[in-house]
């Protein structure tokens, strides 16, 4: 015992020079070992402000700031070399003699705190937005004097909105210094006008608070119903908005499919597949535009469109002659022999390509989301919304206004009265299975963008797209748009319900118990020629 | 004499070779293994692999090739029953499983669940094993068939909503919580009534049992077909819409064939799991539906033997093609699917016909659909 004491002492005996040789600042904190050392010293690095704040706050994030292991001298890695992190000046430790300042949790929410105190004050626009938004999120009492000062000091009036929530939120947290009613009752207006979860949080803690009186926890507990309400609103748009997405993927996937199938009564089970090659087409193209002029990379994708629709459009083509046409009046054997050849697209696809993803890369222009109100909007995601819409229109213009489409649409309703008139049946399948192809292909440079990019990539959608188009009824697009959407829709609704494989299989049920009822589906086709 | 005598007398035939060839294998398997004749293991396995296969393909043959409907879901049945016999097997285990559990079998154990859920009441007794195998395929196809005949809804409407049939059960059966071993499936079985599995005499007796089951099948279903009933369901397939105006129930008769079909399905997948030793969700996959009626197109659609003769030739064709060239088995699957339907509507015994002098009294069974194409 006496020895361990002897050692203490004589630790302290040197240790103690050291300190009191340094001038003492709020950097100093920053070299010891202790963590809470190190946050409280972050904290007051903060307060202070000053120049070199914001960068030695930056380093120590980015474990880029070191230690001397004697001494309190303080350096920032940099890309070239060293840095004095008081100063800024260039600077030559011995890599030997210093170590890096450890960070844990606290003290990263201290330095995420800290940053956003000294960006409120001295970052541009946007950084300063974003400090304000991070100060509401953690409504932490102890900045509730930096908040006032920047309120002070700001005229921009999204900034003072937002900080206004920050304090409102930080006024309601326990442990903020005592406020009269009428201070409390206007934050928990605030609040409740600001909405959504955050405001939901401190609302919710604030109904028990003790600190507040009891008018003022009457008023969150009302704010925090209708916040509920609101939320759940969103939440259902939110979901209506997935859904919408996810029926727009079915509906590109089964486009194709429908005009095959209506026209000439043949389910393509290498529909998938020709989907698969169109992403695959879109994945080649971006690999061509790269290596010819790599500064028009983010637009192979709109190369990609067309390129995919050709090449599928060509391969149906191919199927239609080399297969299909030897195989009419047969639907079933079609279907089978459709099915040889979806295994044989998949197994050349690997062979050349090999079994594993190809990496799609998603441009910038369709990276990202943005907020509409409380929803979340993606921009892939609206991107195929709108394509499937373009694509539909384009079908309807060619079914409605060209000499091609009132073929088919002739061919579809009563084959034989349509070739008694005159009309190459034989050209007219030909052409209609290529148009089919080449949606396929089209869906498939969607899909590229939101699904991996796999030879297995057709069996995933298959079954889906049949059931769009059997439930919505033959030969009819809008029952294809109506099935899409409603299967999109319906299974997103169900997911948070029932969750997301059981929502798909109660989904699968009910189109099938739909189907016994209604044969035909939603819209079922009706003229002289078809089946009875 | 009738339109369906020629090839079911081939039925009989067939159910003697299959009884016969399984029995030289059986003995083969049990010689000693300096014997230069000894049969391996590996083969045996093999082989009640493909007879299980042969009860699905006769059961595809039994509505496709005689009702005229095109299944694509057929393996759910197959694999509902696999399921049934899979429960039975996984009990068997008792307390020799990896946590010694002698009430719930491993995989409950490790998802902590304290008790068997009620479906599974009775699942350690064979009887009860058998009776589930029996009847909960009959009685999802009657319910299934009674909804969808009923309503008419035929041709390429009802494939598609059989095969998301078999894909919303394929679903059900990867989740964990659904209670039947989630993704893994049942599997690591030991005995059987007391048999081990392993041993080479119960594997010899299970494949000279199968055989035996397949011969009864094979009889059975042609003593369905080949009568006053077998008639009334080709004249169906054919003309349904005349069937009914000459005052027939078309649709009860397809739900009685579906029925049947279904449960010959379930015994063919009851027989698959004891000898391959594993069942799981991915026997519901579409893909092994459509396997099947390639290998009836092959051996040839509404004849019985032929659909035997199809899940046994194609079966060996994948076992030979995937030990030597891998990467061509799908290549090879894709071309027997597209020259089967192009080139040999009628299959292999359709060719055997082909080659035989056809007396006027043996008039082939039609298969193409004079109406028009709605098969």
């Amino acid at each position: 015992m006496k020895t361990f004491l002897a050692a203490a002492l004589l630790c302290l005996s040197f240790a103690l020079p050291v300190t009191a040789r340094a001038d003492e600042d709020a950097f100093s904190g920053l070299t010891t070992t202790q963590f809470n050392v190190i946050a409280t010293s972050v904290s007051q690095i903060a307060q202070e402000g000053g120049p070199r704040a914001l960068p030695v706050l930056r380093a120590l994030s980015d474990h880029k700031l070191f230690a001397a292991k004697e001494g309190d001298g303080l350096f920032i890695q940099t890309d070239s070399g060293w840095q004095d992190a008081r100063t800024g000046a260039a600077a030559t430790p011995d890599p030997e003699m210093v170590r890096p300042v450890r960070l844990n949790n606290h003290v990263r929410q201290a330095v995420a705190a800290a940053e956003a105190q000294l960006q409120l004050i001295a970052g541009t626009p946007a950084e300063r937005q974003a400090a304000a938004t991070l100060l509401y999120q953690r409504h932490d009492p102890a900045m509730l004097p930096a908040i006032d000062a920047a309120l002070g000091k700001t005229d921009d009036a999204s900034l003072k909105t937002m900080l206004q929530d920050a304090r409102a939120a930080t006024l309601l947290t326990p442990g903020a210094p005592p406020s009269d009613e009428q201070t409390q009752r206007q934050a928990v207006a605030t609040l409740y006008a600001a909405g959504g979860l955050d405001a939901r949080g401190v609302l919710t803690q604030a109904t028990t608070s003790e600190a507040l009186a009891p008018a003022t926890r009457k008023d969150a507990q009302d704010a925090v119903a209708s916040i509920d309400r609101s939320l759940r609103l969103w939440g259902f748009g939110q979901d209506a908005f997935y859904g919408l997405s996810l029926g727009s993927v079915l509906l590109l996937a089964a486009m194709g499919l429908a005009i095959t199938f209506g026209v000439m009564g043949v389910i393509n089970m290498a529909h998938g597949e020709l989907m698969m090659i169109g992403a695959y087409t879109t994945w080649l193209t971006q690999r061509a535009v790269m290596s010819v002029a790599p500064s028009l990379g983010s637009f192979s994708l709109i190369l990609a469109v067309p390129a995919a629709f050709l090449v599928c459009g060509a391969l149906g083509i191919l199927i239609e002659r080399g297969l299909i046409r030897f195989l009419y009046g047969r639907p079933l054997e079609t279907l089978l022999a459709t099915w040889g050849l979806s295994l044989i697209l998949q197994q050349v696809i690997r062979s050349l390509f090999g079994p594993t993803n190809v990496a799609v890369i998603t441009p910038s222009w369709l990276s990202g989301s943005f907020h509409l109100g409380g929803l979340e909007i993606t921009l892939n995601r609206l991107a195929i919304m709108i394509f499937a819409i373009a694509v539909m229109g384009g079908l309807m213009l060619v079914l409605r206004r060209t000499s091609l489409g009132l073929e088919m649409r002739a061919v579809t309703q009563n084959r034989r009265m349509a070739a008694l008139m005159g009309i190459h049946t034989a050209r007219v399948d030909a052409l209609t299975f290529g148009l089919g192809s080449g949606i396929a292909g089209l869906a498939g440079v969607a899909v590229s963008q939101i699904d991996n990019v796999s030879p297995n990539l057709g069996q995933n959608y298959i079954i889906d797209s049949f059931l769009v188009v059997v439930f919505g009824g033959v030969g009819n697009l809008w029952g294809t748009l109506a099935a899409a959407m409603t299967l999109g829709v319906g299974g997103k609704a169900l997911e948070p319900i029932v969750g997301a494989v059981s929502g798909k299989i109660l989904i699968l049920v009910l189109v099938i118990l739909y189907i016994q009822r209604h044969p035909r589906g939603m819209f079922p086709l009706r003229g002289r020629g078809v089946e009875s | 004499m009738n339109a369906s005598s020629l090839s079911f007398r081939g039925a009989s035939v067939t159910a003697v070779i299959v009884v016969a060839l399984t029995a030289v294998l059986a003995i083969g398997s049990l010689l000693p293994a300096s014997s230069p004749i000894q049969i391996s293991p590996f083969v045996i396995t093999l082989a009640g692999k493909y007879l299980a296969y042969a009860m699905l393909a006769l059961a595809v043959d039994l509505v496709w090739g005689f009702a005229g409907i095109l299944t694509l879901g057929h393996a759910a049945f197959f694999a509902l029953g696999g399921y049934a016999m899979g429960m039975y097997l996984v009990r068997e285990i008792g307390a020799r499983g990896v946590y010694g559990n002698a009430d719930l079998p491993d995989f409950m154990v490790f998802l902590s669940w304290k008790s068997l859920p009620w479906y599974w009441w009775g699942s350690d007794h064979l009887p009860v094993a058998l009776i589930l195998m029996l009847v909960v395929p009959a009685a999802l196809a009657a319910l299934f068939g009674w909804l969808a005949f009923r309503s008419r809804v035929s041709g390429v409407y009802l494939s598609i909503i059989t095969q998301a049939l078999t894909y919303a059960l394929m679903l059900a059966f990867f989740q964990n919580g659904f209670g039947f071993g989630g993704n893994n499936g049942l599997t690591d079985f030991k005995d059987i009534l007391g048999f081990d599995l392993h041993s080479p005499y119960t594997r010899a007796g299970m494949l000279f049992l199968s055989a035996l089951i397949l011969a009864g099948a094979l009889l059975a279903s042609r003593y369905l077909v080949g009568g006053r009933f077998g008639r009334l369901l080709i004249a169906v397939r054919d003309a349904e819409s005349r069937t009914r105006f000459l005052g027939y129930r078309p649709e009860q008769v397809k739900l009685l064939v579906w029925v049947f079909s279904a449960m010959i399905a379930a015994i063919g997948g009851a027989l698959y799991v004891i000898q391959v030793g594993i069942i799981n969700p991915g026997e519901f996959a579409p893909a092994n539906s459509i396997e099947a009626v390639i290998w009836v197109a092959v051996g040839g659609r509404g004849t019985l033997s032929g659909a035997v003769l199809g899940a046994v030739l194609v079966n060996l064709g994948k076992t030979l093609f995937t030990a030597w060239l891998p990467e061509m088995w799908l290549y090879g699957l894709g071309a027997l699917f597209m020259a089967t339907t192009l080139f040999l509507p009628q299959g292999l015994m359709g060719l055997r016909q082909r080659f035989t002098p056809v007396r006027p009294s043996e008039v082939t069974p039609e298969v193409t659909d004079p109406e028009g194409g709605t098969a």
